[in-house]
This record gives structure tokens, sequence and C-alpha cells, in this order.
């Protein structure tokens, strides 16, 4: 059985400095409770791995807004005004990273590969600084793996084992977060029993989880 | 011609380089019209990054999922045929050579097929998100845009800004003509017949190839 946490004891994990991954794609399938209380509890220098920085106003974007992210790795910013400026004010890094690139990254930390090789972003900005291989006379990019310490995951079912179920589109990074942080937080819209879950469909078995939170059914 | 018309033959005409049974990705503004034209003939099935294949149109008003979105967090449909899949998937559909064509819109073109669609520097950094790895991994990338935007031309012979790719533009389709980037320069394929050869080398700072075989595009 995955030890059961409160939103609040979920959130409270996050500490000052760390490295944290947060599912979503604009929004669609972020953590929203742990997030807003995360944002109440006020952490700060947090590096963030998630593939945008969301809008102004809600889930990670405003983790951005009320300045507790010192780096943000992410593929896109254009939706939260707020990154841009405090990007060009210095007060945040940003490694813009292509999506694709920001996947494999991921499921690499996840599945123990060293690093992963890609042709996006040859004879652009991307590739400068990195280790360039060619592999049977085409050139790729060494990129490395990404890990965290903490991932925080929507799910919209976990049984009480920790095995997940996404919904449509709110599944993007959350399954393979999943894969690739020390500790992993499930926020689950229904938390339902054992063998309520058909194993043919679960979507991230519950040997990666080690948090669940939300509310029984 | 007003905006709204000039995206209509923009859109129409793109579309009509599906074939029956591709899969496609339309980027965000501009490209997602292109859906609106497909022919209902041909079966082509439509790639969101964030995550499905077989979009459909439009949510009418109130029937909006919110876990149901495109790329660009806009409310979207899937079809009954449709499937749902993680980013790493999605990427190595993308990325993998399974899709056929990309759409995309773009700040510079350039006639070695270089592309520059993600950033401004000092100006506007929006970031890549998907647009990389689209550009290099589709079969067939076409880009989709006003011939100039305020009076810039953005057809060049050399792109200035950070490039999104390097030669990998096959098409670049706007309101004047269809132009195809071949290892010589730019071939003029298409001319929207409003206009002359002569103003549309005028808009387009890269020297255009004009074939003796030159069509009307359809518009």
């Amino acid at each position: 059985m995955k030890k059961r946490k409160t939103i609040a004891e979920a959130a409270s994990l996050v500490k000052d400095g760390m490295t944290i991954m947060v599912g979503g794609f604009l929004g669609v399938g972020a953590p929203d409770r742990i997030l807003a209380k995360l944002i109440e509890n006020g952490v700060k220098d947090l590096t963030l791995i998630a593939n945008d920085t969301s809008f102004v106003g809600q889930d990670y974007g405003d983790l951005i807004v009320n300045k507790m992210v010192k780096k943000a790795i992410v593929s896109h910013i254009g939706t939260n005004k707020e990154t841009g400026n405090q990007m060009h004010s210095k007060e945040l890094e940003v490694v813009l990273t292509p999506q694709g690139t920001l996947a494999e990254q991921i499921r690499a930390g996840g599945a123990g590969l060293g690093a992963i090789v890609t042709p996006t972003g040859l004879g652009t900005v991307v590739e400068d600084g990195k280790q360039i291989l060619e592999i049977d006379g085409k050139r790729f990019i060494v990129e490395k793996p990404l890990r965290a310490d903490i991932a925080l995951i929507r799910a919209n079912k976990a049984d009480k084992n920790g095995n997940l179920i996404y919904d449509k589109a709110a599944r993007n990074f959350n399954p393979i977060m999943a894969t690739a942080a020390d500790i992993v937080i499930v926020e689950a819209d229904e938390i339902v029993e054992i063998g309520e879950l058909d194993p043919n469909f679960v979507m991230t078995p519950h040997i990666f989880v080690d948090y669940i939170a939300g509310d029984d059914k | 011609m007003d905006k709204n018309q000039i995206k209509e033959i923009i859109a129409k005409r793109v579309a009509k380089e599906f074939k029956d049974g591709e899969l496609v990705n339309l980027g965000i503004g501009l490209p997602t019209l292109v859906a609106n034209y497909i022919s209902h003939d041909i079966d082509v099935t439509l790639q969101s990054e964030n995550g499905f294949v077989g979009m459909g149109t439009k949510p009418r008003a109130g029937e909006e999922d919110p876990n149901i979105t495109n790329a660009g967090a806009l409310p979207a449909t899937i079809k009954k045929s449709g499937a749902f899949f993680d980013s790493a998937l999605s990427f190595a559909i993308i990325r993998g050579g399974h899709l056929d064509y990309t759409v995309l819109g773009a700040l510079q073109v350039d006639e070695k097929g270089n592309l520059a669609n993600w950033m401004i520097p000092g100006k506007l950094v929006p970031g890549m998100g998907g647009a990389m790895d689209l550009v290099t991994g589709a079969k067939k990338v076409i880009i989709a845009m006003t011939h100039t935007s305020r009076g810039n031309v953005k057809i060049l012979d050399e792109c200035t800004l950070p490039l999104t790719a390097k030669g990998q533009v096959d098409m670049i389709i706007t309101e004047m003509g269809v132009m195809e980037i071949t290892d010589k320069g730019i071939v003029l394929r298409e001319i929207n017949p409003e206009f002359t050869v002569e103003q549309v080398q005028e808009l387009t700072f890269a020297k255009l190839i004009i074939p003796e075989d030159i069509k009307n595009m359809e518009v």
C-alpha cells in the first residue's frame, strides 16, 4: 500500500532549492491542488522542469509569478509574460529546450540512459556548447538526461497501490516524469480500491509512485 | 484583399497538398485554419503534439472538455478513431519520420530552406516549443504565412534571426503564390493571378526561379 498524504502534506515535501518536475501542457494535466498549496507555503530557489511556464494566475505559472523559481528548463515561455520579464531582469535562468528533446531527456533520466542523441536543434543555438556525434555519417546533438528530487504528477485515477490512469490530453509529460524523480507524488482526481483498475489499462505502474494525494471516491 | 481573405487563400491552398491516409501536424495560428479546408473525400489524420492523433473540429460552445486542447491550449475535440499518448510518444511520431507534413508559420525563411520562427533577440522569446522537432522530423515542411508582415519581407536569401532548423523547409505558401525550395533556389511553382511575377519578386529578397510551366494558384 502506498503512503497516503493530504494535499498539504504532499506540498510540504517540496523544500527550498529542490529540482522539481511538474506535469502538464500549458496547465492541462498539472497537479493544481498541490501547486496551490506549494505557492501558499512559498518555498524558493526551485529548479522547475516542465513543458512550459503555463499562464499567469494558474498552477505552475504562479510558481514563476511568485518568484519561487531560480531556473526553469522548459520548451516554451510565451504564454507567461512574467517568465520573460524575470528572464530579462536576470532573476530567472531559462533553459529553452526543444519539446521532444525535453521529453527524451526526462525519459532517459528515468530509464538509466547516459545521454540521448538527437538531430533536433542542429544548426541552431541549441547545439551551442554541446557535444556533436557523427553516427553512420549523420550528425546528432548529445543531450544529457534530466532527473528531479520530486516529480509532481496529476492522474485521473490512482488505486491505493499507486497504479495510475491519466485523462485524455492531460497525460502529456506526467507518465515520463513519474519515472525520473527520487520522490514521485501523485495528485489524483479519484483514489480507488485495488482491483478497480484493470491492469491492462494502467498507464503508470505503481512501482514508480511514492505518495498519493487526493480524495477517496 | 483583407486579412481574412488572405488567410483563407493560404489555408485553402495548403489543404490541397494532402493525400488520403496522411498524418499532418498543423501549427498554431494561420496553419490551424487549414483543417477547415481539407477535402471530405480524403481521410487525413491530424496530430496534436500535446498528445493525440485524430483531432476533430472545434467543440461547440458549452461542450469543451478541459482535458482536450490543441497545442495552443485552445479547446479541441478528438474523433472516435483517435488516440491519446504521452509527450515522449508524441515526439517519437514527430521526430521518427512518421509525420507526413508539418505546417508552420515563419518570421523568416530563406532560399536554403532555413527557417526562423522562434525568437527575436531582445524583443520576443516565446521559445521553440515543438517547432524544432517538427521541422526536423516531418517528411515535408510547409511554411504557411502572409508573404510580408507589416511591410517587412520574410522570404530572404539568408535568414538573419536565430534559426529553428537548417535546410528543412520544402515549400512556402503565401497569398502571392506557391514556392518550392530546391538545390538551385526558390522556384515559383504557382502564382496568384492577382499578382505579376515582378510584384512577387519585389517582395521576395531571394532570386525567384520562374519555370516555363508556372501555374495559376487556385484561389
